[in-house]
């Protein structure tokens, strides 16, 4: 786990470097599951994230983007504003269901088509890894977006009986905040006039967000392991004739065991890209 | 004789390490690397890379200090590898553990399976055949690692030993755990599908053997010399004519036929993840085979005939 690159710390979060490309120094806000901060070591593509100071970055993600092609930049372009906007209507729906409403109960069930279709659109997020027009690793975006995947298809659109838990709405927020935040990270980034509080977002929020929503995620995947159980659900007995078993019931557990040594080294190396970022911030701003 | 000077300065701090007068300008790297273990033991040679500049490229062992572009005084920079383990041990290790840990799957060791199949004995003959099957499989790797591989580097990253073992070791105590398990299904099409897949098996190892000894005799015994390997009298290396590195090709047979055997599904996620692995690793060789050798033969691919 040693090398995380700034954007690799993306991993666990929103990944950073995922869609926009050559943003400065990117950092995570999203609170995705930190499964991803094990394979974040062999990202060694996010390199441009190292850590530069913010002009020199800016600079270097200009020239990145030069050689990146006007299709690339206007196609990541259209994306991020598109995404953007997803999260913001769903965060809008949010709000206005409770205003409306009083309750969470049935919160899920009224925003939850927007939800899967922006979370699984992100799934483009791969592919543009894969063909390079962003520089991160595909395995770091994968990691990312997959844990997310999970999250909304494998436990909550599966697991009716958890809809209405708490924990859903910790999440949710945590997971829109952050979204909105960062795809409008990486749309002003891409048309080079980013506000400086949108980048103070960027690196500020997640010292809430992440941790509120992986307790969000954790506490979701816990209400469901009793349904889980008794259902026997997404489970292959012995025997059969390919002699293989599968219990999902431990596979959630396992999965919830992995935050444990994945969260903090996921959260402490965002501080740490947070720390650098902001001291260069300063040197930068004297030249001024 | 005009004797050099080096000097070793770390290639992150810039910090002066070291400094060797009266060295003769034949040294190779590797005995510039023994002087500096004299004055830092704890740095020795196999964790030493010796670059002339602090981002380049790691010197080789045999290269001499004359002929490298240095003046009388030669700058080297330093990095530490790491503590480092050679690759004959964790080759051993990690193939030692398949080996055993099978077994006691096989024998059904209690605390396996439920109480009541404490040391019995699986009633299909198809898992009698998996477990000699397996286990010839990695006696032969463990022989071949004792006396026939010749590697061109002695060492490698301690934490790979961790890695590795982690693979080998799980992935065999996964699969073993559903091959002798009480409640093992065999293979649908019975003994057909069993003797089918037991040629292909018996034929890769065979095939991974005689490429084994066909690199083998390509390099002299301690030399690190690299040629193109060609085919030999021995009709399994004629896959040689077809692809780079035959010896993965049967490799990826031997466990497709395995899987075949045992109709295990955690077997063929191995044979998945291997083939992922081993064709990586095809390519990589495969590249460095044609910047090497301008004459390369232009019909090899990396691992699979004409495919991959």
């Amino acid at each position: 786990m040693g090398r995380l690159t700034e954007a690799a710390a993306a991993g666990g979060g929103a990944s950073a470097a995922r869609s926009a490309g050559p943003p400065p120094a990117p950092l995570p806000l999203s609170s995705t599951s930190p499964g991803c901060a094990a394979t974040m070591a062999s990202s060694e593509e996010d390199g441009t994230n190292g850590g530069a100071s913010e002009a020199g970055e800016e600079r270097e993600a200009a020239g990145k983007r030069r050689r990146r092609g006007l299709l690339a930049t206007s196609w990541l372009t259209f994306y991020n504003i598109a995404m953007t906007a997803g999260w913001l209507v769903l965060a809008i729906a949010m709000v206005r269901f409770y205003m409306e409403k009083g309750t969470h109960k049935g919160l899920y069930k009224s925003i939850q088509k927007t939800l899967k279709v922006f979370q699984t659109f992100a799934l483009l997020e791969v592919v543009h890894c894969l063909i390079g027009i962003v520089p991160t690793s595909v395995l770091v975006a994968g990691v990312q977006v997959s844990s997310r995947i999970f999250m909304v298809w494998f436990v909550t659109h599966s697991i009716k009986p958890i809809q209405n838990e708490e924990s859903v709405v910790l999440f949710l927020v945590a997971w829109t905040v952050t979204e909105i935040t960062r795809y409008s990270f990486y749309t002003f980034s891409l048309l080079d006039h980013l506000p400086y509080f949108i980048k103070w977002a960027r690196y500020n929020f997640f010292i809430i967000l992440y941790p509120v929503g992986v307790a969000g995620e954790l506490l979701t995947i816990y209400a469901a392991l009793p349904y889980v159980k008794k259902t026997g659900m997404f489970s292959i007995r012995l025997p059969n004739k390919y002699n293989v078993s599968f219990d999902y019931y431990y596979f959630l557990l396992i999965t919830m065991a992995s935050y444990i040594p994945l969260f903090p080294q996921l959260y402490f190396h965002m501080l740490r890209q947070r720390r650098k970022v902001l001291r260069g911030e300063v040197i930068v701003e004297k030249d001024d | 004789m005009k004797h050099s000077e080096v000097e070793i300065l770390d290639a992150k701090t810039r910090e002066k390490l070291c400094f060797l007068d009266k060295v003769e300008p034949q040294a190779t790297i590797a005995e510039i690397k023994n002087l500096f273990t004299k004055t830092h033991p704890q740095w020795y040679p196999a964790r030493q890379s010796l670059r002339l500049d602090p981002k380049g490229k790691s010197l080789k062992d045999e290269d001499i200090l004359q002929k490298l572009p240095v003046g009388t005084t030669a700058t080297l920079y330093f990095r530490d590898l790491g503590a480092q383990i050679s690759w004959v041990t964790v080759f051993l290790t990690e193939y030692a553990g398949p080996l055993f840990i099978y077994l006691l799957f096989y024998f059904r060791v209690p605390f396996i399976y439920g109480h009541k199949y404490d040391f019995t004995s699986s009633r299909h003959t198809v898992v009698h055949l998996a477990c000699i099957c397996h286990s010839f499989h990695y006696i032969k790797r463990l022989l071949e690692t004792l006396f026939v591989h010749r590697f061109s580097h002695g060492t490698m990253p301690l934490r790979n030993i961790f890695k590795n073992c982690t693979y080998y070791w799980g992935f065999a105590a996964w699969m073993a755990y559903y091959i002798n398990h009480p409640l093992y299904t065999p293979p649908t099409y019975g003994a057909q599908q069993v003797k089918l897949a037991l040629a292909i098996f018996v034929i890769c190892q065979l095939g991974n053997f005689s490429i084994h000894m066909a690199l083998r005799d390509l390099r002299p015994a301690g030399s690190k010399t690299r040629k193109i390997p060609y085919p030999t009298k021995n009709p399994f290396t004629w896959l040689f004519l077809l692809v780079s590195c035959p010896n993965y090709t049967y490799e990826v047979g031997s466990w497709i036929g395995f899987a075949i055997m045992t109709q295990c599904v955690p077997v063929a996620l191995f044979s998945l993840v291997g083939f992922t692995q081993m064709t990586i690793w095809a390519k990589g060789k495969h590249r460095s085979y044609l910047k090497e050798f301008r004459d390369y033969p232009p019909l090899r691919m990396p691992i699979i005939p004409f495919l991959l």
